[in-house]
Formats: structure tokens, C-alpha cells, sequence
């Protein structure tokens, strides 16, 4: 690892003063893929502004019709809380999904959300629950937040304080987990909610993405037997060591069946 | 740049002189000469390295020394009331012969034990060997690990520990 400039802010002020004016600077929240990737020298930021000490950016929250949940809040977190199991118990077991229970205890929601892993769990469920990604420069829809691999519409220095998730009717994730690092190779949110059915993509492709047919299908009939015979397209998904494109386009429907059949639970 | 930092480590207060870059596993082993952490993988990924940060488990090969700032540190060598008295769980280790070359069973300890805490000290053989997820083992094929661990979690609760 190359050394760096290490700052602990108590406050977000006081975080925003260290990023400005520095391009090199990245902020590092529970570390889970910053820390590996600056051991493999693939990045070399001049500072590292440590999140950890700011409590104004921890903690969950039931407010009106959702839960939201601070930026820096841990997925073990996020797993055991009683209101997110209650409001939105998709979202509990999604978490409980993420990496290893040492993971858990570090990683955090924004740090997910914010690094746009081509398989983390995250950005299916805020795709999927139509969330609101709430930053230090403002408000993000879900559906225009995320851009493409490891790429979102996140400004430099602009951190993530909260995401916000409307409760759906009923809401379902199943993801097939590559057995060595847990990550997804496919995971599928589903979500019945005020707005329309929802589903969302993760691990298959570059970015998380929906399957508007699949969508289509279940507003008429929300079974998983309405998508049974839905294919998606392996062109432009994701192929490497752990599977072929074609693989994880098969699936994404067996995934997305599996995730309505949690929903209906 | 070097960082002044200080931490409680095994209940004694511990302090040093650090390279920001320096990791948890590094400040333990190289500057405080306590190698019973292990480094396996050096990726997140074998558990080897599992110490305890302020109760909760954690990979110290995936977290900065200077990160750990005033908090309160357990490694392999902090569970032990003496050389004659084992932690319930090293005992059980021990007892159920749960290793075989030992270099996975530092982090197995420490992750066994903060599980049988989250659990609160109830457990069943499912649980364990999903629990163990973060944990590799290359000899034993875990099977007596898992009984290890099974036969602890009572015995922790009666020594209140």
C-alpha cells in the first residue's frame, strides 16, 4: 500500500474541509473494498478522510412510509434491526447476505451504494425499492444514480449521509453467491410497490440494471410462475472466471423466480 | 506519514509510532510482537486475522491501525486467564481435537466466540457452520470445529464469559 494523508473528522463539516480542493482524496467508510484495493496498489489517493468517528451519519430510522437508514450504518446493523425487519424485512435479509459476519461489522450502506461493485447486494434493493439516495449536495433518485461500473452520479467530495426506502407491499432478494468471496454473481430484488412491480438486476451486468418484462409480467400476475419463461439477453453481461455472460443471463430468471416466491412468503 | 496512536490491547494500554498505511494485523504483530494473529490470504477473505474491536469481530488485515484510535482490542493472546486456565472455547478447541495444522484457529476462536455471544450462547450446528462463512480451514474440514464450537457455547455461559 502506498501511504497517505489519514484525517479523522468528528464532524461532516469537517470531512467536506478535508476532500475540498484535494482530486486525490477519497473518503473511506467501513473500508471493506477501499482497504483491498489500496493493498493492491490500484489506487493511490494523496489523503484518506476517515468517516468512522462522524455518529451524525449512523443510525436507522422509521420515518412516514419507509426507513432510512444513515450512511454509515453497518450491514450487521442493518441485518438485526428490528425496524428494517419489520418495515422491510427483504432489506434485513439482503444484509444478512453481504460478505462474512466480520464484513458485516465494518461495511456500510453508503460505502456500498457510493463504489457501485458490479456485485454488491445494495444496489439492487435501492434500485428496486425505488429509494432516495440523500448526499451532501442533495437528492438522487435511484434510477438515475447508478451509471455504470464501479461509476454512479456522485460528484467528487460529495458523500452519501442517508438512503431512504418507501415500503413496498412485499419485496423479495435472491442472489446466487460466488462461494469464495460471497459477492453476487446474480442477485435479484423484486419489489411490489406503490409505483408498480420492480426488479432489479445485480452481478450479471456492469451496473445494476432492470428487467422491464419481468416487471410487465408480474404487475399482471405476481407469481413466479408469470416469469418462468422470460430469458434475458447474455449480450453485454458480465463473463469472467466464475461464469460465462450466458450463465448469468439463465440466472437472472431463476433468481428473479426465487426472489417472488420470498416476496410471497 | 507517522501517526501517533493508541489503543487498549488485551486491557493494557498500548501506544506507537505508525505509517497511516499501517494495518491492525501489522501494528499487532510487528510493532507489539504479538504474532498470534495470523495472516492467511491478506484479502478479506480466510479469517485468519480475526481480532476483536470494541466487542465485534473484524478482519485486521482489512482495517488501519490508525483507524483504532482509543478503542479496546481482544486478540488470541488476551482470552486465556493463565497458561494453566484456557478461554472455554480454546479449551473446547482443545478437547475436540478442532485443529490439525493450527494456523486457521487463532481467527476460528475469535470469530466462534464473538458468534456464540451474538447467538447469545444458543446455537445449533447449521448456524455455526453458516456462521463460519468468513472463516477458512484447509485441513480439518471443519467438522470437528463445528463441535468445538457447539460444546463452548454452554460452557462459556457457565463460566460467564
Amino acid at each position: 500500500m502506498y501511504d497517505f494523508a489519514y484525517h479523522h473528522p468528528k464532524t461532516l463539516a469537517e470531512a467536506l474541509a478535508a476532500l475540498k480542493d484535494k482530486p486525490e482524496a477519497r473518503p473511506v467508510s467501513g473500508g471493506m473494498t477501499l482497504i483491498p484495493t489500496l493493498k493492491m496498489r490500484l489506487s493511490k489517493p494523496s489523503d484518506l478522510v476517515d468517516l468512522n468517528g462522524i455518529k451524525e451519519l449512523t443510525g436507522i430510522k422509521v420515518e412516514g412510509n419507509g426507513v432510512t437508514i444513515g450512511g454509515m450504518t453497518r450491514h450487521a446493523d442493518v441485518a438485526s434491526s428490528a425496524d428494517v425487519k419489520k418495515t422491510i424485512p427483504a432489506l434485513a435479509q439482503l444484509a444478512a447476505l453481504i460478505g462474512d459476519p466480520a464484513v458485516r461489522n465494518r461495511g456500510t450502506i453508503g460505502g456500498s451504494v457510493a463504489n457501485a461493485d458490479p456485485a454488491a447486494d445494495y444496489p439492487a434493493a435501492v434500485v428496486a425499492l425505488d429509494a432516495t439516495i440523500t448526499t451532501t449536495e442533495g437528492k438522487h433518485k435511484a434510477d438515475d444514480f447508478f451509471k455504470g461500473l464501479f461509476e454512479t452520479a456522485l460528484k467528487d467530495g460529495e458523500l452519501i449521509t442517508a438512503v431512504s426506502f418507501p415500503k413496498p407491499e412485499k419485496a423479495g432478494y435472491e442472489k446466487f453467491r460466488n462461494p469464495a468471496s460471497r459477492y453476487a454473481m446474480v442477485g435479484v430484488f423484486v419489489a411490489k410497490t406503490a409505483g408498480g412491480v420492480r426488479v432489479a438486476v445485480t452481478g450479471a451486468g456492469p451496473s445494476v440494471f432492470r428487467v422491464k418484462a419481468m416487471e410487465d409480467a408480474l404487475s399482471k400476475n405476481f407469481s413466479s410462475d408469470a416469469i418462468k419463461d422470460i430469458k434475458i439477453p447474455a449480450d453485454g453481461l458480465n463473463s469472467d472466471i466464475h461464469g460465462s455472460a450466458e450463465y448469468r443471463a439463465h440466472l437472472v430468471t431463476v433468481m428473479a423466480r426465487r426472489a417472488v416466491d420470498q416476496a410471497n412468503k | 506519514m507517522t501517526i501517533d496512536v493508541a489503543m487498549t490491547v488485551n486491557g493494557k494500554a498500548v501506544s506507537g509510532k505508525v505509517e497511516a498505511r499501517t494495518l491492525l494485523v501489522q501494528f499487532l504483530r510487528e510493532h507489539l510482537g504479538m504474532t498470534g494473529t495470523h495472516v492467511g490470504c491478506d484479502t478479506s477473505q480466510c479469517g485468519a486475522c480475526v481480532v476483536h474491536v470494541d466487542g465485534k469481530s473484524v478482519k485486521s488485515c482489512t482495517i488501519l491501525a490508525v483507524q483504532l484510535e482509543g478503542s479496546n482490542v481482544l486478540t488470541i493472546e488476551g482470552l486465556a486467564e493463565s497458561a494453566e486456565k484456557l478461554h472455554p472455547m480454546q479449551e473446547a478447541f482443545r478437547e475436540h481435537h478442532a485443529l490439525q495444522c493450527g494456523f486457521c484457529t487463532p481467527g476460528m476462536v475469535m470469530s466462534a466466540i464473538d458468534m456464540v455471544k451474538r447467538h447469545d450462547y444458543q446455537l445449533d450446528e447449521k448456524t455455526v457452520r453458516h456462521e463460519l462463512e468468513g472463516n477458512l480451514c484447509r485441513c480439518t474440514g471443519y467438522h470437528n470445529i463445528v463441535k468445538a464450537i457447539l460444546a463452548a457455547a454452554p460452557a462459556m455461559k457457565s463460566a460467564g464469559v
